[in-house]
């Protein structure tokens, strides 16, 4: 191919592969080293909730613009699944390229006219190759990222690096690897021509860094001097804990003693890992969990006692696809109204979005702020997409004068000073009252209870009594709204050029929708159509949040559930008219496209034929029989 | 749970502990159990028992969870941080909380409904891990909050007060404790205090989950002919085995290895479990016997009370989980954030 018509650092491929067979290292490498080479670039693993056997998907996306999420057209696909193998000819664009294991003839009925199909016998060239079975089928996967690395004009020497750094001194591993490479690199190069898309060396990721959102989590918990965790496993959430246990044991062993400074404790199910949060908060350290939405909802009843007996405590929920047991290894943002009113009776709790691995870091540290400083749960609202694929961003940094910030807790000199402790009096002006630890002072001590009780702590059953206990917690909610993080606005599009601040339109998002909601806006910018951008990172809302959609006559409010929750809970906690929301919805399960949000919004105000385009609804469906 | 202020002229005892504390330190707000409640005798050998010990208040924390039993925190030691929780949740608070503060007396008091329905698997999975705590369980066979609706602990052929009959097995904790690695069980009756105040001082010194079930009669519910948990029934068919003693590390030991029946276990701190009464055969030491031995007598209708067994070197949670013997909740800061040059180089690990 003539190189003038080379397209350089914005494509897409996608490698369809079955699980268990090892894929997952050669992908890794892969996406690896695009990012050192200072490319931008996404990597989604869309995997299934088995161990073995099942189709799973690897998608990259690289963008000189930076525009990674997920894209919705794939320029090569790597079909190395026959169970997937017609969808996935299927989903290559037209013009795009297919690469398949030649050593089996390909049928004849699964050719496309549009699609250039570039046969490797991987297979073949493994069993001749290599002695074991096994090896014979792990090193298929790095003979076809070989040949990935000829066609798409990977640097060599940093894949080579990174095999070195992976298995340094297991010289075995290292050989079958490089024999592997090469066996799939000198094949591409002998038989095919370079791509019409490739890649480029660039510095654009400076010194940005690699990270998944569950690592990210575990560093903030570990940075903002977090001692006691309680968890039970679930996907998607499990990596946040054996993170925080591996950064645990590097970090916060007693250098004298080689004890550790810190428990982290595997309860019987979601309900005890709470219950031992809340005792360790109460007891006065930072304590956290961490799971995903069938969790929550197991763990409802202790999040009202944390509520109204006013205990601070410290909840990640990795979102993944409910109701129920639902799609465990897929995305969705369907937890924010079970979150936000966990539990029975008027309750209502702090959220916190991230947006990305970075903000896991940064808003886990707040969320031990915020639980502390309001004597209440804060759940951090993560997901699959955020919490278990690698993401390029900025390399995360450490202020020392950080102080944690741990609320209206008295010492023994202050008890000592006051004639009588009382729980729940003498609030201050966000309606936060003082509290005392166990173990501290004799003249501190008071019995914590979820049964009604009135401002001196004491149980009651009466009405004035305990309404005036509620309606603090009410107000206290509210002003918590100053100090969630503030949402990110753009106005760019619409000003430009006008000096004005303010479209018609915006589109509000949270969460890991933010990138492809963001390049929406720029595909839509390109087309004359300037729209204004907020994502929300914080509940209760705050006062920015509502003139923000005030100032707009149509506020689109992207998320990923079926029941636009974000939507209801604006309705439901702002004076926003109804008429100046709208939704978009998707929530298959994959992570969000621009493409989507794009298609979805011209469908919306009419430009486009709903029935025909592929609306948000639209490419679920197309999407959703890709279930392995 | 409505409190109410004792009178100031109660007529307790003037006498002094160690620490200068007297029995009335030890006192909480009056009970608002029904009156001859097994649990308010149990409050008052707990009350003995911390006074005995000479427990400063303040370092004790009282967990329950939810019922007639879970009440009971607040009818002692006023001084000391409680927390009446959710129902059957009380072992999962306890754990956490000993996590953060491993320096405290925690006091965990819950009931029959409490622990062996809603709350098995929290009590399980706590005696599992061997939480350094005193877990009783004020069992009287029946839901009192509720008004009288049978447990998870019922005989078979108990009656409720309206004939009903349980048919089903019950589950009982002391079997239940054993057979899942328990490190200390005892059981005892509300109405034995001289049994029961050395077996509460023994457990508040051992190091892990002492588990004591203390049969409780509640008289307004299950206190009449027909029921096996009755003030009349229990005192039929009690036998105590295993009558223990906790002689305190200052103190002299005369009979160390003692004459026939006569068995010793050393605490951590150094105190010493004296068992005597104990029958022939029997070895509070040896799981096996225990279970054989509770088997055999329960079988014949015969309720065996006492310490009935013992093992100071199961390791307690912090041991298992090599926390530092700093409680957590006073490590610094300092030494718990790594900082932002170790952050920098660990950024390199992402590159």
């Amino acid at each position: 191919m003539p190189e003038a018509h080379s397209r350089v650092n914005d494509f897409a491929f996608k490698l369809a592969n079955v699980n268990g067979t090892g894929s997952a290292s050669a992908n890794g490498l892969l996406m690896q080293a695009i990012f050192r080479m200072g490319i931008p670039v996404s990597g989604k693993n869309l995997f299934p909730s088995n161990i073995q056997g099942l189709p799973t998907w690897y998608e990259i996306r690289v963008n000189k613009d930076g525009r990674t999420a997920r894209a919705l057209d794939y320029d090569l696909i790597v079909a190395m699944n026959a169970q997937t193998y017609a969808r996935d000819v299927e989903e290559v664009r037209s013009g795009g390229y297919l690469l398949f294991d030649s050593t089996w003839p390909l049928d004849k009925s699964l050719l496309r006219p549009d699609v250039v199909f570039l046969g490797v016998p991987f297979a073949q060239l493994c069993v001749e190759n290599f002695k074991e079975p096994r090896e014979r089928i792990l090193m298929k996967n790095i003979a076809y990222a070989g040949s990935l690395i000829a066609l798409l004009d990977i640097e060599m020497s940093v894949v080579e690096e990174l095999l070195q750094e992976t298995f340094g001194k297991k010289k075995a591993l290292l050989e079958s690897n490089h024999k592997a490479l090469k066996l799939g690199y000198d094949f591409a190069r002998q038989n095919f021509e370079l791509l019409p898309f490739r890649l480029q060396r660039m510095d654009a990721n400076g010194d940005k860094i690699l990270i998944d959102g569950n690592t990210a989590t575990a560093l903030g918990a570990l940075y903002a001097g977090c001692t006691v965790a309680a968890w039970y496993p679930i996907t998607p959430a499990t990596s946040v804990m054996e993170s925080f246990k591996s950064l645990c044991e590097r970090y916060r062993k007693d250098p004298k003693t080689g004890k550790n400074n810190f428990a982290i404790l595997q309860a019987e199910d979601e309900l005890a890992a709470i219950g031992m949060v809340i005792g360790a908060s109460w007891a006065g350290v930072r304590a956290f969990t961490s799971t995903a939405g069938p969790g929550v909802s197991l763990m409802n009843e202790f999040l009202g006692l944390a509520y109204y007996a006013e205990i601070p405590a410290v909840l990640v929920d990795v979102q993944r696809v409910g109701p129920s047991t639902g799609m465990p290894t897929r995305t969705q943002q369907a937890d924010l109204l079970s979150c936000a009113y966990a539990s029975h009776g008027d309750t209502k709790h702090i959220l916190l979005f991230p947006a990305n691995p970075a903000e896991c870091f940064e808003l886990a540290v707040a969320s031990f702020d915020l639980a502390e400083r309001f004597q209440t749960p804060v759940i951090l609202m993560s997901d699959l997409d955020i919490g278990m694929n690698d993401w390029v961003v900025p390399r995360l940094t450490w202020n020392d004068s950080y102080k944690p910030e741990r609320g209206r807790v008295l010492s023994a000199e202050q008890i000592e000073k006051l004639g009588h402790f009382h729980r729940y009096a003498d609030e201050d002006e966000y309606f936060v009252t003082p509290r005392t630890l166990p173990g501290v002072s004799p003249k501190g001590a008071y019995l914590t209870r979820g049964s009604g009780h009135n401002r001196l702590g004491g149980y009651t059953e009466l009405p004035e009594e305990y309404q005036a206990v509620v309606d603090r917690l009410a107000q206290k909610h509210r002003a918590a709204a100053q100090f969630v993080p503030a949402p990110v606005i753009d106005v760019s599009r619409s000003s430009r050029g006008k000096g004005k601040r303010g479209a018609p339109f915006s589109f509000v998002t949270l969460g890991g929708c933010d990138a492809a909601v963001r390049e929406a806006l720029d595909l839509l910018a390109e087309q004359g159509i300037l729209g204004d951008y907020m994502r929300i990172r914080g509940f209760p809302f705050g006062a920015e949040v509502e003139e923000f959609l005030n100032a707009h006559d149509v506020n689109y409010i992207i998320e990923q559930n079926r029941d636009h929750q974000l939507k209801s809970l604006i309705i439901l906690e702002t004076g926003i008219p109804k008429s100046k929301l709208e939704s978009l919805l998707y929530y298959g399960g994959f992570p969000m496209s621009a493409g989507l949000v794009v298609e979805g919004y011209l469908s919306a105000i009419g430009k486009q034929d709903g029935a025909g385009a592929r609306g948000l609804g639209g490419i679920h469906e197309a999407l959703s029989g890709a279930e392995g | 749970m409505p409190s109410i202020s004792k009178p100031v002229a109660a007529p307790t005892g003037s006498q002094r502990n160690d620490i200068g504390l007297t029995l009335r330190d030890y006192e909480g707000a009056m009970s608002t159990l029904c009156a001859g409640c097994g649990h308010d005798s149990i409050t008052a050998a707990l009350i003995r028992s911390l006074w005995e010990l000479s427990i400063q208040p303040h370092r004790i924390a009282k967990m329950s969870g939810i019922g007639c039993s879970s009440k009971t925190p607040t009818y002692f030691a006023s001084g000391a941080h409680g927390f009446n929780s959710v129902h059957g949740r009380m072992p999962a608070v306890a754990t956490g909380a000993a996590a953060a503060n491993r320096g405290l007396h925690y006091i965990g008091i819950s009931g029959d409904g409490d622990s062996l329905s809603i709350g098995l698997g929290q009590m399980s999975h706590a005696i599992r891990r061997n939480v350094r705590m005193l877990y009783v369980i004020e069992n009287n066979g029946v839901y009192g909050l509720t008004k009288g609706q049978f447990s998870a602990s019922a005989d078979i052929g108990s009656k409720l007060k309206k004939g009903e009959t349980n048919q089903m097995a019950p589950i009982d904790p002391v079997f239940l404790g054993l057979c899942i690695g328990a490190s200390f069980v005892a059981r005892s009756f509300s109405g034995d205090k001289q049994q029961l105040v050395p077996i509460l001082k023994a457990a508040l010194k051992h190091r892990g989950l002492a588990l004591v079930d203390v049969i409780s009669p509640c008289v307004t519910f299950n206190d009449h002919e027909g029921s096996t948990k009755s003030y009349l029934y229990t005192r039929k068919h009690d036998k105590p085995v295993a009558q223990a003693d906790l002689v305190p590390p200052a103190e002299e030991i005369l009979a160390p290895i003692g004459p026939k029946g006569v068995t010793t276990i050393t605490m951590h701190d150094g105190s010493v479990v004296r068992f005597s009464a104990v029958p022939e055969g029997y070895d509070p030491r040896n799981r096996a016997v225990v279970l054989q031995y509770l088997q055999e007598r329960q079988t014949q209708g015969v309720i065996p009370t006492g310490l009935l067994y013992l093992d100071e070197s199961v390791p307690d949670m912090h041991e298992m989980n090599n926390t530092t013997d700093t409680p957590l909740v006073e490590v610094p800061f300092e030494s718990l954030c790594p900082g932002s040059g170790a952050l920098e180089k660990l950024m390199e690990d992402f590159r």
